[in-house]
């Protein structure tokens, strides 16, 4: 049976696209499955009695080296922000290429801190900062001091002892561009260097934690325990800047979403599941429920979507349990197709993702897949006609095109960058100033300018020659020409409308990373969860890849 | 250090601010970093270039011809340069082009190395007395090397260069039959059981 590909126009919508979940394709499970053979070192570890100072942590194989350079620095109360516009931090990271001598951590020590005001340079792969939650961390430090463990409620109820609220690489402040180590197949997957900064943070958070607490009290106090550590990730704040990187990186976008539909179509196509992949599948989503129930949020509009997913789940394995019959023919097609007849967008993508978790066959070679060589398709066939362009956006725009631009509504708001910290925002442009310093992410409001004034040029013009006189339009006439070879690169939606919600599109790239626990706190800002129950550095050789469910 | 990264960014931004569209300012993110990757003066010639782009009042060149030549004022090597590239399918049939008078050409040439790889063909660009030859977006190779801005170009002349050998028959043959000596001579009992002995191939 040949199972098409679900249509762009569908998947690509934000409304779908918001609601993917983490799976076997997401980048920090498979940069643990790639690093699960490297050694794992902490190479120094030189803090003082309240934490701070320097430390360094490696990964090792071969000649290989990655090493992650943590410097911890005091911080006044009033200094501590998770805004994108702080200065200070409790922690600053960077990622070395290879073993860092002295004099590179002496130079790092001046610049890593100050993180955007910083210069980097080509032996520094990732950057990023952190701050302590105060309350968890003082609470473990202080039972930890007393020889006691500290309150499961509360560790689970924040998830982690430190958030980052940002994590750069390619290029940025200096940062090795990526044409330098793209050849690296240890990196092949997307975000897999800021995956590791990540990871090796998390173990600092404990190493220091424990830390402080032994000089506290030396005499008395104990280690974290081992289980509560690994039920501990590293939290993020994520705000707007995420949301024009899916726009800017349009091939990208395509290979990871399309890694995703592929390996759905495939799973569909499998004439006769096993009992072995039914029960990896019933056994994960079954114990999946456990990090629905233990996911934390204030915000309304997600305390409903967890609610409506619960329930939905709930249901769903009821069904599964009595009514569904795995020894049918094609059976998780059947299932897909029960999905979209009964269940929300949020229910469906979430059990697409647990569909993956029993077929690493599938879904290990595209996740090699998911990188872009966005150079590659730059370029605008210039030789092609007013014709040709006009069907491609009638083709993959059908939704967009039918969208009337001129009411307020449809074009309320603008993107921008924030003078003060180079950062992207969204604002009412009827409302606010700057608008005519919009940045080019209305893709939908000018692929219909676009489509405007095709239709009255010649069919047999060259594009050279409307672009001749029309290159206002350019930045979408060579979009247009990407979505035609990349059917997932375009978002589906209009992103400049009233009723945005820009927490869609952080989703979906957070989905990606592998984030647990979305949590957001206000439409343009998110708090998540990454690597909570991974396995320990020192525990990654033989790790369960279905740590997420344990 | 910048990175490319860097340079890519900024160089689109400014081109942005200095009144090109997005989809132009791409274009020249894109081409200053190239230039700078060949270790040619990219940023100091586009800071320089804006700083007096309005003063310059620089005229914009939309359909290319075989010979180019500006009215009145110098042109645009931004707008020469994106209708370069874009037209170079059909300019390529013209062979030899010509510009008369192109302020800062250094920032036209990555245009054109960029053709040279839509076309698959050398391309060689003459600016004045400096000489270029651009290999199919892959490499510069130049007499000119200087780290300095270059605010215009009386003439600049460009040659398709079609896709011929360097090399004269005789001395491919001198090497061919050289390489032919990591050959192994088959006897009778290779031919028999060697891959793919015993099969007919025109069957």
């Amino acid at each position: 049976m040949n199972i098409s590909l679900r249509d762009p126009n569908v998947v690509m919508k934000l409304s779908r696209l918001g609601s993917f979940h983490q799976s076997k394709l997401s980048f920090l499970r498979s940069f643990l499955k790639e690093f699960k053979d490297w050694d794992y070192k902490r190479d120094l570890f030189e803090l003082n009695e309240h934490g701070y100072g320097t430390a360094v942590y490696s990964f090792k194989k071969k000649n290989r080296v990655y090493s992650l350079i943590c410097f911890a620095n005091e911080l006044n109360e009033n200094e501590r922000s998770d805004r994108v516009i702080a200065t200070k931090w409790d922690a600053a990271f960077t990622l070395f290429d290879g073993v860092p001598l002295k004099q590179d951590i002496e130079r790092l020590k001046n610049e890593v801190p100050k993180q955007e005001f910083g210069r980097l340079s080509y032996k520094e792969l990732t950057l990023s900062r952190a701050n302590k939650s105060v309350r968890v961390f003082n609470h473990v430090v202080e039972c930890l001091s007393e020889g006691k463990q500290p309150d499961n409620d509360l560790i689970t109820s924040v998830g982690y002892l430190y958030r980052t609220t940002a994590v750069y690489g390619s290029g940025k402040f200096g940062l090795a561009d990526r044409f330098r180590i793209k050849d690296r197949e240890e990196i092949y997957g997307p975000f897999r260097l800021e995956m590791m900064l990540v990871y090796l943070v998390r173990q600092f958070t404990f190493d220091q934690v424990n830390h402080v607490a032994k000089s506290k009290n030396p005499k008395k106090a104990v280690s974290l325990d081992i289980n509560i550590c690994k039920s501990l990730g590293i939290g993020n704040s994520t705000g707007l800047g995420m949301a024009p990187f899916i726009v800017n990186h349009p091939t990208l976008l395509n290979n990871w979403i399309s890694a995703r539909e592929i390996s759905l179509k495939k799973i569909r196509e499998i004439k006769a599941v096993s009992e072995k992949d039914k029960n990896l599948f019933l056994e994960c989503l079954k114990k999946s429920i456990k990090n629905i129930t233990s996911w934390n949020t204030e915000s309304e509009y997600q305390i409903n979507k967890i609610k409506s997913l619960l329930k939905d789940l709930n249901e769903f394995i009821v069904y599964l349990d009595n009514d569904f019959n795995f020894e049918q023919d094609y059976a998780f097609n059947e299932l897909y197709l029960y999905l979209e007849k009964e269940y929300c967008e949020e229910c469906i993508e979430y059990v697409v993702s647990m569909m993956m978790e029993p077929y690493d066959n599938i879904t290990s070679p595209l996740i090699k897949e998911m990188s872009s060589e966005e150079e590659k398709y730059f370029n605008i066939p210039t030789e092609r006609t007013v014709e040709d362009l006009k069907l491609i956006l009638e083709k993959k725009y059908p939704d967009i095109l039918t969208i009337d631009f001129t009411k307020n509504e449809n074009n309320l708001n603008f993107w921008f960058i924030s003078k003060n910290k180079e950062e992207p925002r969204l604002a009412n442009r009827f409302d606010e100033v700057g608008a005519e310093l919009e940045q080019p992410l209305a893709i939908a409001r000018d692929i219909k300018k676009l489509y405007e004034l095709l239709s009255v040029t010649k069919n047999s013009w060259t594009i050279a020659k409307f672009l001749s006189t029309n290159n206002e339009l350019r930045h979408v006439v060579r979009r247009a020409f990407i979505v035609e070879k990349f059917p997932y690169s375009e978002i589906q939606d209009n992103t400049i409308g009233q009723k945005i919600m820009p927490i869609d599109m952080l989703r979906l790239k957070l989905s990606f990373f592998g984030a647990l626990k979305f949590d957001p706190r206000s439409d343009k800002w998110l708090r998540i969860c990454m690597f909570q129950g991974a396995p320990l550095p020192e525990q990654l050789k033989n790790h369960d890849e279905h740590w997420v469910y344990n | 250090m910048r990175s490319l990264s860097e340079i890519d960014t900024v160089s689109k931004r400014s081109s942005k601010a200095a009144g090109y569209s997005w989809g132009i300012a791409e274009e020249i993110g894109k081409n200053i970093r190239l230039l700078e990757i060949f270790s040619l003066p990219g940023i100091r010639n586009l800071n320089s270039f804006f700083k007096k782009k309005k003063e310059l009042r620089l005229e914009n060149i939309s359909i290319i011809k075989q010979d180019n030549e500006a009215n009145k004022n110098e042109y645009c090597p931004i707008i020469a340069g994106v209708n370069f590239l874009d037209q170079i399918k059909t300019l390529e049939t013209l062979n030899e082009i010509t510009f008369k008078k192109v302020s800062y050409p250094l920032l036209f040439l990555p245009f054109v190395s960029r053709a040279a790889e839509v076309i698959g063909k050398r391309i060689f660009l003459k600016m004045d007395d400096r000489e270029f030859l651009l290999n199919f977006n892959n490499n510069i190779y130049s007499n000119y090397t200087k780290n300095e801005i270059i605010e215009s170009a009386e003439n600049i002349y460009l040659k398709v260069l079609e896709n011929r050998d360097s090399f004269e028959e005789k001395e491919w043959n001198e090497l061919y039959k050289l390489s032919e000596e990591t050959f192994v001579e088959e006897n009778e009992s290779l031919k028999q059981g060697g891959a793919g002995a015993g099969l007919t191939d025109n069957d």
